[in-house]
């Protein structure tokens, strides 16, 4: 019966194994599979908008720009889900929110800066010389 | 118990609604979402950086752009050194969740390594142009460039210094789950530096290249 014996972890033998079984934190953990397919996913990630804008190989701006923002976006969630092992069920789902309120507050403060100051700026131009004749 | 909740009323008959007794927590078990809220918070700061380098990013004052000082293969050698650090730096925590402290040891020094390469290619970097009379001073856009970068890189130094003092801990103290619940927020704190980085490398050096 000596599998019967293992099984049990009575022995002296086998202490090490009910400590290291032993989850104390219950947060979401990453597997080997997980980094190792987050990284690949990277590597491919970064390389083709450096490729992209190395070689010009669009040969449009405005197009290779869009690109590899889009790209950024992919890699970046690419992290949070293989490195940073977001889901919605970690801490009750209050990492999630956090996430999501602050993806809001970041949004908001991108596009209204850069909208606002890219019209500012365009409005702003040409009057300048006008604006000083006035009284 | 009992009496707790039959006390209802103060000596003024208010009603007494306050807990007599906190309700038992095991100890940091509200660290990780308390540092994750850090995080968030930092992720403010950057997208405020971010966004004022979006800004004034094009003001030049008939100085240098960014095609005339970055150079790119230097910053895809920065993106790999950091992102081979993010996966080292998963190797330590799988190694850490088995309970191997020497190993653990050994990926968190390759991770410090990766981290030091990248600063010193960073500060090389920086050195370059300040040497070339690109200083922050120069532009708005140059102002606004080293504010972003360099409080990323600040932010690098200081994970490295509790990269460093994590590692004294664990070798002074072993794998204790305290120090494995300091690990988890270094995980946090390091790759949520890379995912800044990407935004970085994008919307700096790459989108730079292409005005």
């Amino acid at each position: 019966m000596s599998s019967g014996s293992h099984a049990e972890h009575g022995d002296h033998g086998h202490g090490d194994h009910g400590h290291s079984d032993h989850h104390d934190d219950g947060h979401a953990h990453g597997s080997m599979k997980d980094y190792v397919t987050g990284f690949i996913l990277s590597v491919i990630l970064t390389a083709i908008p450096f490729w992209l804008v190395m070689t010009d190989a669009l040969a449009n701006d405005q197009m290779t720009g869009m690109v590899i923002m889009a790209f950024a976006v992919v890699q970046i969630v690419v992290h949070m889900i293989y490195f940073l092992h977001m889901n919605s069920r970690s801490e009750g789902g209050w990492t999630m929110m956090a996430l999501i309120f602050t993806i809001i507050l970041v949004v908001i403060t991108m596009t209204g800066s850069l909208w606002v100051m890219y019209h500012l700026n365009t409005n702003m131009m040409p009057m300048s010389h006008d604006m000083s004749q006035m009284p | 118990m009992a009496d707790i909740s039959l006390n209802l009323n103060t000596a003024d008959g208010r009603p007494l609604y306050h807990l007599a007794e906190e309700p038992h927590h095991p100890e940091g078990s509200s660290t990780m979402l308390g540092f994750w809220l850090y995080l968030m918070s930092d992720c403010l700061i950057f997208a405020i950086l971010f966004a004022t380098y979006g800004v004034l990013g094009a003001n030049y004052a008939a100085g240098p752009s960014p095609k005339d000082l970055f150079d790119l293969k230097l910053i895809a050698l920065n993106t790999a050194m950091l992102l081979f650090s993010s996966i080292t730096y998963g190797f330590a925590m799988l190694e850490m969740q088995k309970g191997r402290t020497g190993t653990t040891q050994l990926w968190l020094a390759v991770t410090g390594l990766f981290g030091l390469a990248f600063l010193g290619i960073e500060l090389y970097e920086f050195a370059h142009l300040i040497h070339e009379g690109a200083t922050p001073q120069r532009s708005a856009f140059l102002s606004t460039f080293f504010t972003l970068v360099g409080t990323h890189g600040l932010h690098v130094t200081f994970g490295l210094i509790w990269l460093v003092t994590l590692m004294v801990q664990v070798s002074r103290r072993g794998l204790v789950p305290a120090n494995k619940r300091r690990l988890m927020c270094l995980s946090l704190f390091w790759h949520f530096l890379d995912v800044i980085w990407i935004g970085v490398f994008t919307f700096v050096y790459l989108m730079g290249m292409l005005r």
